[in-house]
């Protein structure tokens, strides 16, 4: 059954009409265009599909949209644009920390997330939070070096 | 719905079309792909089939060798910049779109950089184009060529003049060949090729706004799903319609033989209604135990190949002062690509447009029009980027499934893979063993060496003409090719080592020449190759890996028999002078200390720590690496954690050394989490790695080691492909370091902690 949900995606609001047991995923690729979460696994296990909500990293490929509720969606592009990237986009542009990019929704949100609660946040804690987050391609050592230098950048 | 035409209107279409004086390329000519394997419209020996000049001043060439995250667009960019002196924004480059760009076949085995920065392919296309401006502006500016400079696609004469490259040929046919004699700039004139420029696709990759295969959204698309069998050679016994008629917004249940999928409104719908769908399916076969498996390939039919046979084996080993054995294990490996395969058709009467992830544009374009049973010229296959590929992931597969979706329907179809349909159904890694044997002399010297490998085989990339090969061939009732039982012949020709089969400690004799890199002339490298129950197609370095693990693990084995540090001892069977060049880059970067293996007066408790070496010509010819690592094992619980590793790469002439240290530390990773978790299981029935909880890979948890990167580059070398040469050495360098730390060999991969474990225990007995 098909139903009108408002959602609050990158500082705009959206109203989809859609089955509200619909991926929260689905609809942010489908109906409002956005490229950041990707489909990787569906079932949580890799992080593509990372999106913040309300400060919380949450894996929209088994979220419901029905069930997102009034919070603030944020995706890797409401970060910040290639012109004016957001600082930890600017530390991975930096540290060119990616090879295919396709798993970097998962790596730069879980990073700036746990970055956003705990500033002071070491690397033990910083891979911890990363724990459920994939990269095929192995760019471990470089994605690991951009998040260090956003988060020593942003305690200054 | 939000649609990007962009793939489907491509821009260097655009461009091109808007010329003057009429299309460049399309249906240019009839000719021969450089590849020899079938027609291709775009002839590859015209200067207009790889490069215009716009009345922008933008230079757009077209490539037919694709990025996958292996930063070949920077590179082939920065290629074409330096050739005709401009800088990198001037640059636009289209990759493998089958009605622009020339048939370069498949984008794989390390080989885009020796076909296009060498001396022939784009690498002459933009030389050529280069020295058509400068003869054009010598005419122009009335002033002989030698006397002109360029800079930035603006060339100046001696008094002064100038003249832009879009004033002579904006928007223009060259209408020339490509210039066999055209010159290549010097590499020690590069100012933009052989520079850690930024990779182009960075800052939309980061920022989110980069455009993947799975963003192409096109007007009326319909949205896929395909329903795989539960085992391998299962059929369809009955499909049950009738099981999905609640499913809203759903389109179609299509069946073709043992194809099903199904269309629907929405990606959520075509879900729900795959999900739903009732299919009966007849069992296959049972799968061979995957406890005994490598008893199991080594007792069956196979068909024999030698590398090389001096046929004295028997006789040199009789004359030993000791005999080494061992046999070697490697299992099935998936590429496991992060994101599930996706692909865009639009079938129609007159036309079919792929947008595919493929590496394999034209050969994926000739089987669509075989699976579709329509005329190849009607069917275009435009790349775009998927999740990082490694050789076959499901790209191919989703790509013939879109299509025949989209035919189905009549519309374009969106279909993407499911986890389970990606990781259960693709081109696995082959699992392989290797028998060893070999002796040494009372001086410590390998007398003689003989080799035996058995590897799993099923299929591989369809090509032009084999559906077969993967599972949507199959299913459609298409053979994959099988290896035919038969004896080996006598090797003739020239020596060759494409698989790395062959040590590089062989001298490599065939009819009294020798091709190998080595010193032991008494040799024997026999390859059987058996019927897999599982697909197999190239996974980064396929067969290089699981060969140079049990070659360079064994001769790891035969230092230590010898008493030798493993650096001096290779160095003494080595010849080489390029490989010998990495082993003693590596070493000297890694402070590595000369002495046998291993560790004298090791513990017996608590962490201990060890090194490793080992070094590959990868295919022989196509780039060299010597990789020394540095681990520490947990002897209490058999962990093994590789602290530090330090790479020495021979590869020619760089073309974009950041983007090259990317490569090289993502595939030394890459190995280690081969080396000590990847493996694909199965049980009786069906492969039962189908997702993360059941296939293991490193996350970005894991304490990852430091990676050094050391280039070599001899003077006027060619340039070799690079980014599968340091993965090759990966598993090798890991076990011999195990092997320092602790004195326990490991010969089955991955170095699971068990296995670790049951090593230690066994050198302990000894």
């Amino acid at each position: 059954m098909r139903e009108k949900i408002t959602l609050h995606v990158n500082g705009q609001q959206h109203v989809v009409e859609v089955d509200p047991e619909t991926p929260l995923l689905f609809v942010l690729n489908d109906e409002l265009g956005l490229r950041g979460p990707r489909f990787g696994c569906g079932m949580a296990q890799c992080g593509a599909c990372t999106v913040i909500i309300g400060g919380q990293v949450v894996r929209s490929c088994v979220l419901p949209v029905g069930a997102v509720g009034q919070g603030e969606i944020t995706t890797l592009e409401g970060l910040g644009t290639p012109e004016h990237p957001h600082p930890i986009q600017q530390a991975f542009i930096e540290e060119g920390a990616a090879q295919c990019g396709f798993c970097l929704s998962g790596v730069i949100l879980t990073a700036k997330a746990v970055l956003d609660v705990n500033p002071d946040a070491t690397d033990q804690e910083i891979r911890d939070a990363l724990g459920g987050v994939l990269c095929r391609c192995f760019t471990h050592i470089r994605m690991l070096r951009a998040i260090r230098k956003y988060a020593e950048a942003r305690r200054i | 719905m939000i649609q990007s035409r962009r793939y489907f209107l491509k821009s260097c279409g655009a461009v091109i079309v808007s010329f003057s004086s009429g299309p460049v390329n399309l249906l240019a000519a009839q000719s021969q792909g450089p590849f020899g394997t079938h027609l291709s419209h775009i002839d590859p020996g015209k200067l207009d089939s790889w490069l215009a000049v716009g009345d922008d001043g933008i230079i757009t060439a077209c490539t037919g060798k694709c990025d996958f995250g292996q930063g070949i667009l920077t590179a082939q960019s920065q290629l074409v910049a330096e050739e005709l002196c401009v800088r990198v924004a001037r640059v636009k480059l289209i990759q493998c779109d089958t009605s622009i760009c020339p048939d370069q076949g498949t984008t794989s085995g390390s080989q885009s950089t020796p076909t296009n920065f060498n001396s022939e392919n784009l690498a002459l296309a933009a030389a050529t184009a280069r020295e058509a401006l400068l003869n054009l502006a010598a005419k122009k500016l009335a002033e002989p060529v030698e006397n002109l400079t360029v800079a930035d696609g603006v060339i100046t004469g001696t008094m002064g003049r100038h003249v832009r490259y879009e004033d002579l040929i904006g928007n223009k046919h060259f209408n020339l060949p490509l210039s066999a004699t055209a010159k290549r700039r010097s590499a020690a004139d590069w100012t933009v090729l052989g520079k850690p420029i930024p990779s182009l696709d960075r800052s939309t990759l980061m920022t989110g706004q980069f455009e993947f295969v799975h963003h192409v959204r096109v007007p009326g698309m319909l949205h896929g799903r395909v329903l795989r069998p539960p085992e391998m050679r299962a059929t369809v016994a009955r499909v049950d319609e009738q099981s999905v008629r609640n499913v809203q917004g759903l389109v179609k249940v299509v069946v073709r033989k043992d194809f099903v999928g199904v269309v629907a409104e929405t990606q959520y719908q075509a879900t729900l209604a795959a999900r739903q769908l009732a299919v009966q399916w007849n069992p296959g076969p049972e799968l061979p135990s995957q406890k005994d498996f490598f008893d199991h390939l080594q007792k069956q039919p196979a068909h024999d190949a030698l590398s090389v046979d001096s046929q004295d084996i028997e006789a040199r080993l009789a004359d030993a002062s000791s005999i080494i054995r061992a046999r070697y294990t490697y299992p099935y490996q998936m590429h496991g690509s992060v994101g599930a395969s996706c692909a865009v058709a639009d079938v129609k009467p007159e036309s079919a447009t792929v947008c595919s992830a493929t590496q394999s544009a034209y050969p994926t374009r000739s089987i669509v029009a075989k699976l579709l049973n329509i005329t190849i010229d009607k069917v275009r296959v435009i790349y775009g980027r998927g999740s990082g590929c490694y050789g076959l992931n499901g790209a191919d597969a989703v790509s013939f499934d879109a299509a025949i979706l989209s035919q189905a329907v009549g519309k374009p179809v969106r279909l993407q893979f499911s986890r389970r349909d990606e990781m259960m159904w693709e081109n696995l890694g082959s699992a392989c063993t290797v028998q060893l044997r070999a002796g040494l002399a009372r001086d410590g010297r390998i007398i003689a060496w003989d080799r035996e490998d058995w590897v799993a085989s099923m299929g591989n990339r369809p090509g032009y003409d084999q559906p077969g090969n993967i599972i949507t061939g199959m299913l459609l009732g298409y053979e994959p090719e099988l290896p035919e039982p038969r004896t080996a012949k006598s090797p003739a020709g020239k020596f060759r080592n494409q698989s790395n089969t062959v040590p590089s400690y062989f001298a490599g004799c065939i009819a009294g020449s020798c091709g190998g890199d080595g010193t032991i002339r008494s040799e024997r490298a026999l390859t059987h190759t058996v019927r897999s129950p599982f697909f197999t197609g190239p996974l980064r370095s396929p067969l290089r890996i699981q060969n140079t693990f049990a070659n360079e693990c064994f001769m790891d084995e035969l230092c230590a028999h010898a008493n030798a540090d493993p650096v001096a001892f290779r160095l003494l069977h080595l010849q080489n002078s390029r490989v010998i060049g990495v082993l003693k880059a590596a070493a000297q970067a890694a402070s590595w200390q000369a002495r046998p293996s291993p560790k004298a007066g090791v513990s017996r408790a608590g962490i201990v720590s060890g090194r490793g070496i080992a070094c590959v010509a990868y295919e022989g010819n196509n780039g060299y690496a010597a990789l020394v690592a540095e681990v520490d094992v947990d002897l209490e619980t058999g962990t093994v954690r590789p602290r530090r590793f330090v790479v020495a790469l021979d590869c020619g002439p760089i073309s974009n050394p950041d983007g090259l240290r990317n490569q090289i530390e993502g595939g030394i990773l890459q190995g280690m989490s081969r080396a000590l978790v990847e493996e694909v299981t199965w049980d009786n029935r069906r492969v039962t790695s189908v997702d993360w909880e059941t296939y293991n890979s490193l996350y970005l948890d894991y304490d990852m080691p430091t990676v050094e990167t050391v280039f070599v580059t001899p003077p006027d070398v060619p340039a070799t492909g690079a980014g599968e040469t340091a993965i090759t050495v990966t598993p090798a360098a890991i076990g011999n370091a195990i092997f320092d730390a602790t004195g326990a060999r490991l010969r089955d991969l991955p170095f699971s902690p068990q296995r670790v474990k049951a090593a230690l225990v066994e050198s302990a007995q000894r």
